[in-house]
């Protein structure tokens, strides 16, 4: 019986202390203004999520965390980014229990879309460090954006493209929606300059085995391939590209810089060399200022290399921090909101602004192409399309 | 059009050599083990590290691999998996996918969350040509090891000691464990091959299929779909099986594009409902 | 038990309270709160099939996922009142449940298993083909639902969600119960022990199987729904295997065949899930994964299972 007894009393008081930091009694309203970061931190997308946590945290350790008078607190949440509507119910509860003054973070279009509501409701700045899709500004007036959207990066390829007499470009994106938007700007920009896409493929999202697609290309001999996949199976792809010796059959490889993502290039190595690509950050830009970030960056994350997803985190972060400076320390959603509009500095990537009106990014889009330096790979610039706006949705 | 069907195949095949041994543990041991795909995961880190940090050559580090994973089957087999036989199969799916969750966040700790990349060596690179049709020297490569693991099983299942009291006890194993056949040491080593296979078919598909902590999640999927179509309890059903799927996707993808994954969605279904038992099953319910 | 007849209503009562006593002591997490509310709805429905007919399911998400976005396009189309989206998500799921239960229950498990796991693979690779209607991977947006009963709007803090989500959740759950206590019930406990021996007692087994597989699609179809509308939102995710995967993780981590096991397993899951998140966000996997390990391992029949087990040991 007493055996029983200290059981059941162990299980209750198991439960109690297991429940106990559910009922966190309110914060005391403290100096800190939290920061709430929302990022695919496990799942297939983590690689993203830790990108933009690194250079996040990185700023913050090499500027401090007081700015404007105020302390700023930071804190990390994993949405595992395949569920949409945990990465609400985070922002809610970071919003409501844990009041926070920022939202930032969003790794995938979907995520960003269910999030944004809470930010309006609650009148909150919320900044999206990674997604991509244009019309995310437009989901909430709160929203402001400092990663980059497909159309911005993919119309200078195709320009340039044009520029560089291919005639004719087969397409090759993955089945969902970046893929088909890549797709529908790269052909709209692509034909609207006199040029010809005789062949449009999309893999499907689950097992992508590029083999068929490649071989109707291989069939086709296009002039060139433009190619968008999510960064992570651009590996595959090029191996397979070359491979199936479509470079040396005369098929140029064009596409945005999601194929050639930095975080992977260097282990993709030499069948990516030669690739061209429009994209807006490279870790080869060369400014001092993002030779600074990319060696402190690898300082704080040994073997890895800052890629475009780290810079939105790096640059999200500045423009909190510039935001809050700018108020005086004033945590206000629609003051810091107005200091975020049309704010313009010097990103590692480059120069970018944030337009006033629409709250996206406002950035240089560059033309680079893989090159071995050193017996490392990387994409180095060649052109540049200065303050491309997003064409729209 | 032959390039197609020999790339089909290649991706058949290397989808055969990793869901063999799901197929066999269910058809002898009753367990749905969802984590198959777990060890075929730490055939791919073992072989990617040891190729990336140590630079041994591939065919060493294949092999490597093969035998972690086996050895991992052996302990796992005798530590854990041996308490759950004969319970019901919804425990060992819960136990199963306890275990991918605990693997795939162990591999995140060891390796990260990005994809490894290995650089093949110089002889399995470029092309070859095969009559009309070119192929991938590692696609070949694969075509050929898969043919002789193949051919090794089924020389084993039918040649041997071993096979002859695996198929006794997979048939019946109640009387062949009056028959003096030690089933549970069988069991052990049973699942041991499998997970061996499971890791030896990780090694080979991290240059085709990608390796991340997800991988088991991902392509749990397809390796069910294999065992499915192909029947649980034989090797040559899972091996039409997977060619049929492999050849079918690839050529789906080649020639209908816009059907994207339907094909093979498709072709599944179809295929269930016209043999539900698997595509050589025996008459015979069990 | 049978010593202490008053034990079980009053450990029911006690269940539902706390549910409701909840929505006072945890005014910051009514948004975790009705999600569980929703998967438990959810789990419910796998119940009803697995635990109590015997059909095992890796496509139930298709159910969830086709109720979602029929209640999300409804409102998206101008008609937001939550309570027909309820009844339109019920009546669509539930009729794709009873045209593809033919197709599952042909052959034996495994066979069964692959055929909802291909079917539903198949819905979600439509929704993503079609995203004119469906939004495709990016989601279905102006998703915009009138307050409940013209009186309560869905706020920030989630209060409305919760306390709309719980309700709907205990009336259907209140449905549950008296079908599983019903003739019809005790028949699908029949075919679930012996399905060969049941039409020998007269029970059309098919008919009622299928009548059940509708029944659990139209549960499944509902907690769609109520995720649609609560969160005003609504993308493929829905209709994933994973989602799939993880209802039956949660049912069986609850334990089988009680319908309170399968509320209990959602509720657990879900929770420890959030608790080992906040606590490690990048290696909550491995708990949970041990977690589910060790339920499995002492196989007293989950969750549910073990706590009576220690109710038993300690009377």
């Amino acid at each position: 019986m007493r055996a029983g007894l200290t059981r059941r009393g162990a299980a209750a008081a198991f439960g109690a202390a297991a429940l106990a930091p559910l009922a966190r009694p309110a914060v005391a309203q403290g100096e800190a203004v939290r920061v709430g970061l929302i990022l695919p931190l496990t799942g297939p997308f983590a690689s993203t999520g830790r990108q933009v946590e690194a250079a996040v945290r990185l700023y913050l350790r090499q500027n401090g965390d007081g700015f404007g008078g105020r302390r700023v607190e930071l804190l990390v949440r994993d949405d595992t980014g395949v569920a949409p509507e945990v990465t609400r119910r985070i922002a809610q509860e970071m919003v409501v229990r844990d009041r926070a003054r920022v939202l930032a973070g969003f790794g995938l279009t979907p995520l960003a879309f269910a999030a944004a509501p809470v930010a309006t409701e609650a009148k909150v700045p919320m900044v999206v460090m990674a997604a991509a899709t244009s019309a995310i500004v437009a989901r909430s007036p709160f929203v402001v954006r400092t990663s980059f959207t497909l159309p911005q990066v993919t119309a200078p390829i195709a320009d340039w493209a044009r520029k560089e007499g291919i005639g004719n470009a087969a397409t090759l994106v993955t089945d969902f929606a970046p893929g088909l938007d890549a797709e529908r700007v790269f052909k709209e920009r692509f034909l609207a300059a006199g040029g010809a896409v005789p062949l449009e493929l999309r893999s499907p999202l689950r097992n992508p085995d590029y083999a068929p697609f490649l071989q109707r290309v291989r069939d086709a001999r296009p002039q060139a391939l433009f190619i968008f996949v999510p960064s992570g199976e651009g590996a595959a792809l090029m191996k397979q590209f070359a491979e199936r010796g479509l470079g040396e059959a005369g098929v140029r490889l064009i596409g945005t810089g999601d194929v050639v993502d930095d975080d992977l290039l260097d282990a993709i190595g030499r069948p990516a060399l030669g690739a061209v690509t429009s994209h807006h950050y490279s870790a080869a830009h060369d400014s001092p200022e993002n030779r600074a970030y990319v060696e402190a960056f690898a300082a704080a994350n040994p073997g890895v290399r800052p890629n475009f997803m780290s810079v939105g985190g790096w640059d999200g972060m500045h423009l909190i921090a510039e935001a809050l400076r700018a108020t005086g320390g004033d945590a206000n959603g629609d003051k810091l909101l107005a200091a975020m509009k049309g704010r313009s500095w010097t990103s590692p990537r480059g120069p970018m602004a944030i337009d006033a009106n629409t709250r996206d990014v406002v950035q240089d889009v560059y033309i680079r192409r893989v090159e071995e330096r050193n017996g490392r790979f990387w994409n180095v610039e060649f052109d540049r399309v200065p303050a491309v706006r997003d064409p729209g949705a | 059009m032959l390039t197609v069907l020999l790339d089909g195949l290649a991706a058949g095949m290397l989808l055969f050599v990793l869901a063999v041994g799901l197929s066999v543990t269910l058809g002898l041991m009753n367990f749905v083990n969802l984590a198959h795909g777990a060890f075929g995961m730490l055939g791919g880190y073992v072989c990617a590290a040891m190729l990336n940090r140590a630079g041994l050559p591939f065919l060493l580090c294949v092999a490597a691999a093969a035998l972690a994973s086996a050895a991992a089957g052996v302990v796992l087999e005798r530590l854990l998996y041996r308490r759950l036989y004969g319970r019901d199969h919804l425990d060992q799916v819960l136990f199963s996918i306890g275990l991918v969750f605990v693997a795939g966040a162990a591999a995140d700790w060891v390796f990260g969350a990005r994809q490894q990349l290995i650089a093949l060596p110089a002889w399995l690179s470029g092309r070859v040509e095969v009559g009309p049709a070119s192929i991938g020297a590692y696609r070949l490569f694969l075509i050929a090891a898969c043919g002789l693991i193949v051919l090794a099983l089924h020389v084993g299942l039918v040649r041997t000691r071993f096979g002859a009291r695996l198929r006794a006890a997979v048939d019946d194993a109640v009387v062949a464990r009056g028959l003096g056949i030690p089933v549970p040491r069988l069991f052990a080593l049973t699942f041991a091959l499998g997970s061996g296979l499971a890791g030896l078919g990780g090694a080979l598909g991290v240059e085709v299929l990608g390796l991340d902590p997800t991988f088991p999640l991902k392509y749990m999927v397809y390796f069910l779909i294999v065992v499915a179509v192909g029947g649980a309890n034989t090797v040559l059903g899972p091996f039409l099986a997977a060619v049929l799927l492999g050849v079918v996707d690839v050529a789906g993808k080649y020639w209908v594009p816009e059907l994207g994954a339907f094909a093979i969605y498709t072709a599944m279904v179809a295929l269930l409902l016209l043999r539900p038992q698997g595509l050589l099953a025996r008459a015979a319910e069990r | 038990m049978t010593a202490r007849p008053w034990l079980r209503p009053a450990l029911e009562a006690a269940f539902w309270a706390a549910a409701l006593g909840a929505y006072f002591a945890f005014p910051d997490l009514l948004p975790l709160l009705s999600q569980v509310a929703i998967a438990a709805l959810f789990v419910l429905s796998l119940d009803l099939l697995v635990g109590f007919a015997g059909v095992l399911t890796l496509g139930q998400a298709a159910f969830f996922g086709l109720g979602a976005y029929a209640a999300g396009i409804l409102a998206q189309q101008g008609w937001g009142e939550p309570l027909s989206g309820l009844v339109l998500a019920a009546v669509l799921a539930g009729a794709l449940g009873v045209l593809t239960a033919p197709l599952v229950l042909r052959g034996g498990d495994l066979p069964a298993l692959m055929v909802t796991l291909g079917l539903g693979l198949m819905l979600g690779e439509a929704a993503n083909k079609l995203p004119g209607i469906t939004g495709g991977a990016d989601g279905l947006l102006g998703v915009e639902v009138w307050p409940v009963l013209g009186l309560f709007r869905f706020d920030l803090y989630g209060r409305t969600a919760f306390l709309y989500s719980l309700a709907v959740l205990f009336a259907l759950f209140l449905l549950a119960r008296l079908v599983v206590s019903s003739p019809f019930g005790l028949a699908l406990r029949g075919v679930r022990g012996n399905a060969r021996r049941m039409p020998a007692l007269g029970t059309p087994v098919r008919a009622r199987l299928v009548a059940v597989y509708g029944m659990a699609a139209a549960y499944a179809g509902v907690a769609g729904a109520l995720l649609a509308q609560t969160t005003q939102f609504v993308s493929l995710d829905a209709l994933s295997f994973g989602r799939s995967a993880e209802g039956l993780l949660m049912l069986v981590l609850g334990g089988l065949g009680s319908l309170y096991g399968a509320l209990v397993g959602a509720a657990v899951f879900t929770v420890a899930h959030h608790l080992l998140s906040e606590l490690s966000p990048l290696f909550w996997q491995f708990w949970i994964g041990a977690a589910l390990m060790a339920v499995a391992l002492a196989g007293k029949g989950g969750v549910l299972g073990l706590f009576a087990a220690a109710l038993r040991r300690a009377s």
